[in-house]
């Protein structure tokens, strides 16, 4: 057995390794770069916004151009920035936290990552189709996709590739975790990390299939002289709604369940101090998945639901503060009387938990229907979902990055740096959406190029913070490649306080690792 | 784990620290003219949403101080550089529970209140006047079935301001050329609807908020406590002038509301009237630019065009036959953002503006529409 280990297998060299590998770290590496190249793409397009945005009167685009930069925006940031990325950790990750040579269906694995750079490019491409992309934001809600020329049809065949990778990622995900955990690794003595993923795959082979479904209606609706959105033709355009938001709602969750994982893994190890609550923490994301699956409609409260309806979901909704609370006490018990240290992806993490949880106040909020009726469709929404997706989510990515960095390189980065790109994210971050809280409940509508006198303050210190915040990111890349070219030895541990299997792996890890399986006590 | 005095101690400045935070927050309530909180209340629905929102939110706010509290606590005194060392403990199937059970607590008496108001917010029975709204892209119709009204509301805003180049006044993209009015007092029942794609009518003030959808009526009503002008904007993302089509309502007392509505009937005599006369080319062609601003969104200000939008100049459709040209500004065209005009305007807007989309913009067809021919139409 040990001489079939020794037998090293190194990679082929040049564009061919990338093409066709099948190995787990290559492809974990490349949804990795795919999901940076579309954050700057899209980060542009948030920039475009907060630009047109600088002050009243219309500066810089067109208002349809304008619609098409929310639009797209969104879609970059949802299927090309937080999944892809969180999918990149998983392959890195879940086969060496679960002692596993590789992902079950390692062919497979190539094929899903092969799809999204096609499907990014049809996306990108419907801006110069006739007509231009859709300008009905990333919900593509009918009939205003209806009107679209067929950069709509472009966005539509893009969302059917990125949902096949998705489905196809899970797939290898659920496998992998099932089949291939090394012997003594019971279910409940898996990492956290291993454990949401494993959640939130199952959530994605349940509501990946949901949009598209959504999304061919559409196709049928505009080509093949179907009225299921059309009222004209005895549709209900409100039907839609129902459909996306049933898949919408657990997305969030897709987006946000990966990132309690990171969370999980990072606190306990720079506490020096198991993480509080395990099992908890596996019934607490199980309940969030569930309930994610029966508040759909608390994005439509104002469509004109009969009572009951309004009334089941915002009860519904209410509930899942319950299960989140849960993770956030426990975070915070595990920091409680712990030896802490604050190594830039400790402070990822602690920004992390503290910024996500005033999203999921704000979120609480808005769960309640009659005060919904005023921030339903205004920035207060904007900066509500930014808190949750990307103090929640992006913070995750970044903290995730930093702290396995050293591991996949066996460089450690500059902790100087870190710490700056993380001072500079994080207050640049909170300097953009926190007044679009105050926007929101002032009066200002989302998804508007251009607003009136009042709101003009708050605009201008949200888009300086935008600027800031993006331009910081181009920190993050230069830490990055710096680390990957050189830089200090890491050890095998790298952290004082890490656990897990991966850390008894060298820095960097062999190409092929846990070729032999290892014991777990 | 801790001597009582030093508990003691603690939640002492735990609660300094919230007090602190309630107060700030009232003193933000109190300067609600500079935008940090919901616009002032002018309706029973709306007065309501406030005092539930802002409970919601001193809730919140606690919750957030205090379960902080602890990890700021931890942050400052269990850290490694003062020499903490770790404790061992990592589960606690009582503090589950009671953390479980705690906010289950907290969201029942949310609940409570939100669903008494929420049921109040339905209740449209027994009221004294009823306006249909119907969304159009980009702009409203409001009708007032029990008088026999219906007219668009329209931004008003110059293009000047939009474009920056003049002085954006103060109720800039916030101000109509017809404002829906409604007397003060009254229980007003909206039906709300579409006429294209999803619109969402809100005047915040009102805490009125309910998307406009085609092949739906939706309902919905208010009752406005004092006279003034409240303004608002569509919310739902309607195309290229979502950002444009803006709300203005006159709250009037009863007798005003009639004076209102006898001038708005005589309006319509008088537009009856113009109709059946014959019109003069310059005097078309002044309408018909006028006429025209309902055009320049999606056609451009010289019939530009932009994208979808298809241009004027020297189009298939402006520069060919009348017949064709006024059928499409008549009907509009199905599955796109051209409407059916022939119901917003006139026989003398509809026939001003083919005049004028033929003759300007260096079409220069030399064709005059009447109004008699828009009638003709109307069959």
């Amino acid at each position: 057995m040990s001489a079939a280990s020794e037998h090293h297998h190194s990679p082929p060299t040049g564009i061919t390794r990338w093409l066709f590998t099948t190995n787990h770290k290559d492809i974990g590496t490349m949804y990795l770069w795919f999901a940076f190249i579309m954050a700057m793409v899209g980060g542009v397009m948030a920039l475009i916004i907060r630009a047109e945005l600088w002050q009243p009167g219309l500066q810089i685009v067109d208002p349809q151009f304008f619609n098409q930069m929310i639009t797209l925006h969104g879609l970059i940031m949802v299927f090309g920035l937080v999944m892809p990325a969180f999918v990149g950790f998983a392959n890195w990750q879940i086969p060496m936290m679960i002692g596993a040579p590789d992902m079950a269906l390692p062919r497979m694995n190539n094929w899903s990552f092969w799809l999204l750079p096609p499907a990014a490019t049809l996306l990108m491409l419907s801006l110069v189709a006739p007509g231009g992309a859709p300008g009905a934001g990333w919900t593509l809600y009918p009939p205003l996709t209806l009107q679209t020329g067929m950069g709509m049809d472009f966005v539509i065949l893009s969302v059917h590739m990125l949902g096949i990778s998705s489905i196809l990622g899970s797939i290898n995900i659920i496998s992998t975790i099932l089949n291939m955990r090394a012997p003594g690794m019971a279910l409940m003595k898996m990492p956290l990390f291993v454990w949401t993923w494993l959640i939130t795959a199952y959530l994605l082979l349940a509501a990946i299939p949901v949009l598209a479904g959504a999304v061919t209606m559409l196709l049928t609706d505009r080509h093949f002289g179907t009225h299921f959105f059309d009222a004209a033709g005895g549709g209900d355009p409100v039907l839609f709604q129902h459909i996306f938001w049933f898949f919408g709602h657990p997305e969030v969750y897709i987006l946000i369940l990966p990132a309690f994982g990171v969370f999980s893994q990072i606190i306990p190890t720079f506490a020096r101090k198991p993480l509080f609550g395990y099992s908890s923490m596996v019934y607490a994301s199980a309940s969030i998945a569930f309930l994610s699956f029966i508040v759909w409609a608390h994005h439509m409260y104002t469509v004109g639901m009969p009572m009951a309806g309004e009334l089941f979901f915002m009860y519904a909704t209410m509930l899942i503060a319950v299960p989140t609370g849960v993770k956030v006490f426990n975070w915070v018990s595990t920091m409680w009387r712990g030896s802490l240290t604050f190594e830039t992806p400790m402070l990822y993490a602690i920004a992390g938990v503290f910024l996500f949880t005033i999203g999921g106040l704000s979120g609480l909020m808005l769960s309640i229907t009659p005060a919904d009726f005023q921030y339903h469709d205004t920035y207060f929404v904007v900066a509500h979902f930014h808190y949750v997706i990307f103090a929640g989510s992006v913070l995750a990515i970044l903290g995730a990055t930093y702290y396995w960095l050293p591991k996949w390189t066996g460089h450690m980065y500059n902790e100087k740096l870190g710490k700056l790109h993380f001072w500079l994210t994080v207050i640049s971050f909170n300097l953009t959406f926190f007044p679009q809280h105050f926007l929101g409940l002032a009066g200002m509508p989302r998804r508007i190029p251009d607003y009136a006198l009042q709101f003009a303050d708050f605009n201008q210190w949200s888009s300086v913070g935008a600027f800031i915040l993006g331009f910081s990111q181009l920190l993050f890349l230069y830490i990055v490649v710096k680390t990957i070219k050189g830089g200090e030895k890491a050890t095998k541990e790298v952290w004082e306080g890490a656990e897990g299997l991966e850390w008894t792996l060298p820095s960097p890890p062999p190409y092929h690792s846990f070729t032999t399986a290892p014991k777990v006590s | 784990m801790f001597k009582a005095s030093v508990t003691e101690r603690r939640s002492g400045m735990i609660l300094r620290v919230i007090a602190g935070f309630c107060l700030a927050l009232v003193s933000g309530l109190a300067v609600a003219e500079y935008g940090l909180n919901l616009q002032k209340p002018v309706t029973p629905v709306a007065h309501k949403i406030l005092e539930l929102h802002n409970m919601i939110m001193v809730i919140c706010l606690i919750i957030f101080v205090v379960v902080f509290s602890f990890m700021f606590y931890a942050i400052f005194m269990h850290r490694k550089s003062r020499g903490h060392k770790a404790a061992k403990f990592h589960e606690s199937s009582t503090l589950e529970v009671v953390w479980s059970t705690i906010p289950f607590v907290i969201l029942v008496g949310m609940a409570i209140p939100s669903t008494a108001t929420l049921l109040y917010m339905d209740d449209t029975r027994d009221s004294e006047l009823t306006v249909k709204i119907t969304g159009y892209q980009w702009k409203w119709e409001y009708e007032y079935p029990d008088h026999g009204i219906s007219y668009f509301s329209n931004l008003s805003t110059p293009r000047e301001q939009i474009q920056n180049k003049s002085e954006k006044g103060e109720y800039y993209l916030l101000e109509v050329d017809e404002p829906m009015v409604l007397p003060v007092g009254k229980k007003v029942r909206f039906l709300i609807t579409s006429n294209d794609v999803i619109h969402s009518w809100w005047v915040p003030q009102f805490g009125v908020k309910k998307d406009a959808i085609p092949g739906f009526i939706n309902e919905m009503w208010t009752s406005i406590d004092e006279p003034g002008t409240y303004r608002g904007q569509c919310a739902e993302l309607c195309g290229k002038g979502h950002g444009f089509m803006p709300i203005v309502v006159e709250a009037v007392e009863e007798n005003e509301f009639k004076k209102w509505v006898s001038t708005q009937r005589d309006k319509i005599l008088t537009a009856q009237a113009s109709a059946a006369r014959q019109w003069d080319k310059s005097e078309l062609m002044a309408r018909g630019k006028q006429v025209y601003s309902a055009c320049i969104a999606c056609h451009g200000a010289n019939g530009e065009g932009a994208g979808p939008f298809p241009k004027l100049t020297g189009g298939k459709i402006t520069t060919g036959p009348v017949a064709d040209h006024l059928h499409i500004v008549f009907n509009g065209k199905p599955g796109t953002a051209m409407q059916a005009f022939g119901k917003q305007f006139n026989d003398a807007d509809i026939a001003a503006v083919v005049t004028y989309e033929r003759n300007a913009f260096g079409n220069n067809t030399g064709d005059i529409v009447q109004p008699s021919q828009v009638k003709a139409l109307r069959k």
